[in-house]
């Protein structure tokens, strides 16, 4: 019953992120490659995701800093491919925003717009780690159901 | 990484276990494609560099069977890589990128990509990845299958012993000729017109066929209407133009053969014919046509030298140059007009300054050596010729005839052909030889100047002939063309042609004095080539054998020649352009402003 309402918190959290439009069918994707061999697939990705994607946002904002607009595009792609294929949706709608801000010369379009992609990205990935909470407390009984 | 070797498993439940090679500077998604093509049941291998993927390529050879890259990534570009690999190993490959935009996809395109992904990449278009790897397969087996085919019946009809050697030949080691097969001229392609695309079923103009061919030419009438016209390079076209390809295809009576096929071939005869008669001038014209058959019997023995050398196992040694097959072979096919085609050896060096940059594909043979073991699977009446004493004692005396690595083009099989005599060869390299071993190897000057380019463009060793085509001596001569003349290899990218290797034999060190000497040098030895290698006329005719992008000579004069030939001629022009470009941003630098720029116009929500 425990394992019950741990599932429907699990279904429900992430259906809460796909309809909210965190997420989109690529987080499918991912998911749909977890399988036994990797069970936490899903996870290391974001993981992964998390980690090169602070890392280009801290690039991104020290170029901002000191305008070097130039160096934008590059990072920018790579933070929008990383978005990409974890299918974090908000976040990618703003970095493109902010693409084309950049592009059009448009400083403080992109300062605004750079500001909601942290903004979404903190948030998405609290969302992320709330998620991965619930379901790891899913796996948890199975666990200890095999241990004992 | 790859566990496995070559027995895997795809045969039989094909495409499982279809190995690929996977490179991405982004580890998050290699993580995620590498997951995503193990579910699809296939072997993958990741790489996070272009130049690691390069390695793992050479290091294993035929250990993989596609390999999926990223446009962008930092050490090289994805294009660039795209070549390499087309070249060195011609293996299908598929580029992926973030960007779709239509230039970019086109770029993939013409660099020789079979497919162009878009990130994120979905399930089902990785599980169809196969396609293109078994295409390719049934591309390949389809053109050895015919020209088993010509070759068996080649046999049936000639008992002669150049059928013989060429069916013997030919039937050591198809997949040389396969490889082979891939210099040939696009030309012969149906549907030739892109020179810059990869891997199209070629036309393998083997001995045999070449035979039938000029048989079917002299049948004709070509003899008598040519006779006529050979007093000018231009005219012999004009001549043979009553000589129609469809004529030739009625009578050669090859099913599988097309007219285009047979116009482009005859385009390149008409061409070399002219050249020879050209140096014929002295000679019985009658005496010269029939000659050409003889040199076409070069030809189509360099065929089978070609196919020898190719077969042979390649010791890829770097140094050890056996060029002793290659010159067999050729030899059994001058053998029979020996005196006269020693007489053509010998006689006017064409006096074509620019030319003197080509040395005829077919003499870099010699540089192929690396590959060319060959193991005399002709024994060529050399007697009569010099080249036996050329054939003896090349092997030893011309070290650096073993240094140039051919590399089997790939799309373009760009000849990668290692550097000079003192330079190891250039690790992996080694593919097949396609070693379109000119077949009056003799003729080959040693002077082979060899200057591995370390782009790792395919390089092309021209030999130069100096003085050895020229007598009796060849022997000493070669001696010291070989010491006097340094080596440069000059890569030879260019995917477009026929890719014979072309050898330049420049001096790389050496000035201009050399270079001259060189370059009159060659141009009789080019001549004595010509003889053998009818085929190769594309190269004759250009003289743009060299399709070596401008900076790779150290003689701007040379490179000029080439230069302007190369756009001349039109076929590489693209290639020219390419590697202009790459010229300019050193195909290994990734040029980030360029990136960026393109990123900028590419990169829409």
């Amino acid at each position: 019953m425990e394992r019950n309402q741990l599932r429907r918190q699990v279904a429900l959290t992430r259906q809460s992120l796909f309809d909210q439009g965190f997420l989109d069918d690529q987080f499918i994707q991912l998911e749909d490659l977890q399988d036994d061999a990797n069970p936490n697939f899903v996870e290391e990705v974001v993981t992964l995701y998390y980690r090169d994607s602070a890392r280009l946002i801290n690039n991104i904002e020290k170029a901002l800093s000191v305008y070097n607009f130039l160096s934008f595009p590059s990072l920018l792609d790579f933070l929008v491919q990383q978005h990409f294929y974890i299918g974090a949706k908000k976040v990618k709608a703003e970095c493109t925003l902010f693409r084309e801000y950049c592009r059009a010369g448009n400083g403080e379009g992109c300062t605004r717009t750079f500001q909601q992609i942290k903004k979404e990205y903190a948030t998405l990935k609290g969302k992320l780690e709330a998620y991965f909470q619930v379901l790891f407390h899913l796996m948890l009984p199975l666990s200890s159901l095999i241990s004992q | 990484m790859e566990s496995n070797g070559f027995s895997s498993p795809r045969n039989d439940s094909f495409p499982a276990g279809l190995r690929v090679l996977v490179v991405d500077d982004d580890p998050t998604w290699l993580k995620i494609l590498e997951k995503m093509l193990k579910k699809c049941s296939y072997e993958v291998t990741t790489c996070g560099l272009a130049r690691d993927a390069l390695n793992l390529l050479r290091e294993r050879k035929g250990g993989y069977d596609i390999v999926i890259s990223d446009v962008y990534m930092p050490d090289m570009d994805g294009f660039k890589l795209l070549e390499q690999v087309g070249l060195e190993m011609d293996l299908p490959v598929i580029m992926m990128s973030v960007d779709g935009e239509t230039s970019r996809v086109m770029k993939g395109v013409q660099h020789g990509a079979c497919d162009y992904l878009l990130k994120p990449i979905r399930m089902k278009e990785l599980r169809n990845i196969w396609q293109h790897v078994f295409r390719k397969k049934i591309h390949e087996v389809r053109d050895i299958e015919n020209l088993e085919g010509v070759q068996n019946f080649q046999m049936t009809r000639n008992g002669s012993d150049q059928y013989e050697d060429g069916h013997v030949l030919c039937g050591e080691d198809l997949t040389s000729i396969k490889k082979r097969k891939d210099i040939e001229s696009k030309h012969d392609e149906k549907d030739t017109g892109d020179y810059t695309s990869t891997k199209k079923a070629r036309v393998v103009w083997s001995v045999d066929l070449h035979q039938k061919f000029v048989k079917a030419v002299n049948q004709i009438g070509f003899d008598t209407t040519s006779l006529s016209c050979f007093d000018g390079a231009m005219t012999s076209s004009v001549c043979l133009a009553e000589v129609g390809p469809k004529k030739i295809l009625d009578m050669m009576n090859v099913p599988w053969l097309t007219r285009e096929n047979v116009a482009s071939h005859l385009q390149k005869y008409r061409l070399y014919l002219s050249r020879l008669q050209k140096e014929n001038d002295s000679k019985n014209p009658a005496g010269g046509i029939r000659q050409s058959d003889s040199p076409l019997r070069d030809s189509a023995g360099s065929f089978g030298s070609r196919n020898s050398i190719n077969l042979l196992p390649s010791d890829v040694s770097n140094g050890s140059y056996r060029f002793s097959g290659s010159s067999l072979v050729v030899h059994n096919e001058d053998l029979r007009s020996h005196d006269s085609d020693q007489k053509r050896l010998v006689s006017t060096p064409l006096a074509e300054p620019k030319r003197t940059l080509t040395v005829d594909v077919p003499n870099p043979c010699i540089p192929r050596s690396s590959q060319m073991e060959f193991g005399h699977p002709l024994a060529p009446p050399q007697s009569e010729l010099d080249f036996g004493a050329f054939d003896s004692t090349f092997p030893t005396k011309y070290p650096w005839c073993g240094i140039p690595e051919i590399q089997p083009k790939k799309k373009h099989d760009p000849l990668h052909l290692n550097g000079g005599f003192s330079h190891p060869p250039l690790p992996g390299q080694k593919q097949h030889t396609r070693v379109h071993c000119p077949q009056p190897a003799p003729a080959i000057s040693c002077a082979l100047s060899l200057t591995e380019r370390e782009t790792g463009f395919p390089v092309k060793v021209k030999p130069s002939y100096n003085e050895y085509r020229s007598n009796a001596n060849h022997v000493s001569s070669k001696d010291s063309a070989v010491d006097s003349i340094p080596f440069q290899t000059k890569t030879n990218m260019a995917n477009h042609q026929p890719v014979e290797p072309i050898s330049r034999s420049t001096s790389s060190t050496d000035n201009q004095g050399m270079n001259m000497n060189c370059i009159t040098e060659l141009e009789s030895s080019r001549k004595n080539i010509n003889l053998g290698m009818p085929l190769f006329t594309t190269l004759e005719e250009d003289l743009q054998v060299c399709w070596i992008p401008a900076d790779c000579y150290t003689n701007p004069g040379l490179q000029n020649i080439e230069i302007s030939e190369l756009f001349d001629r039109g076929l590489i022009k693209d290639e020219t352009v390419h590697l202009n470009d790459e010229l300019r941003f050193d195909y290994e630098f990734y040029d980030p402003t360029e990136y960026s720029l393109i990123d900028q116009s590419m990169f829409i929500a």
